[in-house]
């Protein structure tokens, strides 16, 4: 990666996973506008859920991830994805149960199941910010150095 | 050095869902139908709505189109030939559209010349999106119907591959019918398909060139917008 630019991986991406690269922008997007309330913090870490049925592959995501955070202060921060199943409630037996995304059907009854409870999440849940503090901030630069 | 762990509990594209839900209540105020047209490229999304355009137009009813593509203006000079405004959005490499190009592109676009489009001057209003089948799936243009279009030449599997774009749709149109026996289109497999992913869709198989289920698609139109 250190030998080709940011510009090239960009490109290289496009052709595969251009839907990751866009996710990947709007995340950078929203967490650095959240990042904002707390200055001088550094993002360590960035947790997602992720729907089963959102068409993202977590693969190409933390790929994207990599690529567009290189050389931003996000560029350390890890991404966390949680991918949830898809979980559907049947208004025919009542059942509420995870299904897979192949067939949109009750397990139980069979029934069609059109009442998604869970599966398309596109979600930030949280963040984790390090916080320098004045006193111990020397301290922790010695011991990572 | 201390961590914490901030909730943010947001929508990866909260801003594309608040610009759409925005563009949703303008449409509705303005009682027009807005459809948002998502396929492979190649399912010919712009010749069957080229033929809806020009039929729905023949039926005395008030349509523009906003078409979008990658780089060229093709498809905006086919649809033009239909007699109906038509309007190019280029996305310079973005793989779908977006709400705020929806946005951006309705405000500067005057259907007489002067000012913005009037959209309370339209009945339909057809969003033809990017050829792609997993990138529009994620994001709300505004559209009250999603149509989701298969050709006959791509294989009976594609909703099993997108389960996402077919699962989200509120109508599928098969195109290219009058091609199913050549390319040994198996009908009934593709029907199932599409109702595994999405029971109950309605599904309209059409083909631009001969007019086969044009009839069919033009009369749900005509519902769709009377229960509007």
């Amino acid at each position: 990666m250190s030998q080709i630019t940011r510009r090239e991986a960009a490109a290289g991406v496009s052709s595969r996973a251009m839907h990751e690269l866009s996710i990947a922008a709007s995340i950078v997007e929203a967490v650095t506008e959240a990042a904002a309330g707390y200055p001088g913090a550094r993002v360590s870490a960035v947790r997602l859920r992720i729907g089963a049925l959102s068409a993202v592959i977590e693969d190409s995501l933390q790929f994207c991830w990599g690529v567009t955070t290189e050389g931003t202060p996000l560029a350390s921060a890890r991404l966390e994805v949680r991918i949830l199943p898809v979980v559907v409630h049947c208004a025919t037996c009542g059942v509420t149960a995870e299904i897979g995304v192949q067939s949109f059907h009750c397990p139980r009854c069979g029934a069609p199941a059109l009442d998604l409870r869970q599966g398309r999440e596109l979600e930030i849940e949280s963040i984790e910010i390090d916080d320098p503090e004045p006193a111990t901030a020397h301290a922790q630069e010695k011991q990572t150095l | 050095m201390t961590t914490r762990i901030v909730e943010l509990r947001r929508g990866i594209l909260k801003k594309n869902d608040e610009l759409a839900a925005g563009l949703r209540a303008r449409f509705e105020g303005a009682g027009v139908l807005v459809l948002n047209l998502v396929s492979s490229p190649g399912t010919g999304k712009t010749t069957f709505l080229e033929r809806t355009l020009r039929e729905l137009r023949e039926r005395g009813n008030r349509v523009a189109a906003l078409v979008g593509d990658l780089e060229t203006d093709n498809d905006a000079r086919r649809l033009a030939s239909s007699g109906a405004p038509v309007r190019q959005i280029n996305t310079h490499g973005i793989c779908h559209l977006d709400a705020e190009m929806v946005g951006k592109h309705l405000e500067s676009w005057s259907l007489d010349g002067g000012g913005a489009l009037g959209l309370s001057q339209l009945d339909y209003l057809f969003i033809e999106n990017v050829g792609n089948l997993v990138c529009p799936s994620s994001y709300d243009l505004g559209e009250r119907i999603r149509v989701a279009l298969l050709s006959v030449t791509e294989g009976e599997d594609k909703p099993l591959k997108y389960p996402t774009l077919f699962n989200s749709a509120d109508a599928a149109v098969i195109t290219k019918i009058d091609l199913a026996g050549p390319c040994g289109f198996e009908r009934d497999t593709a029907l199932r398909n599409i109702q595994q992913i999405r029971p109950g869709i309605q599904i309209f198989e059409t083909s631009a060139k001969t007019g086969a289920g044009m009839a069919e698609w033009l009369d749900y139109l005509a519902a769709a917008r009377k229960a509007s």
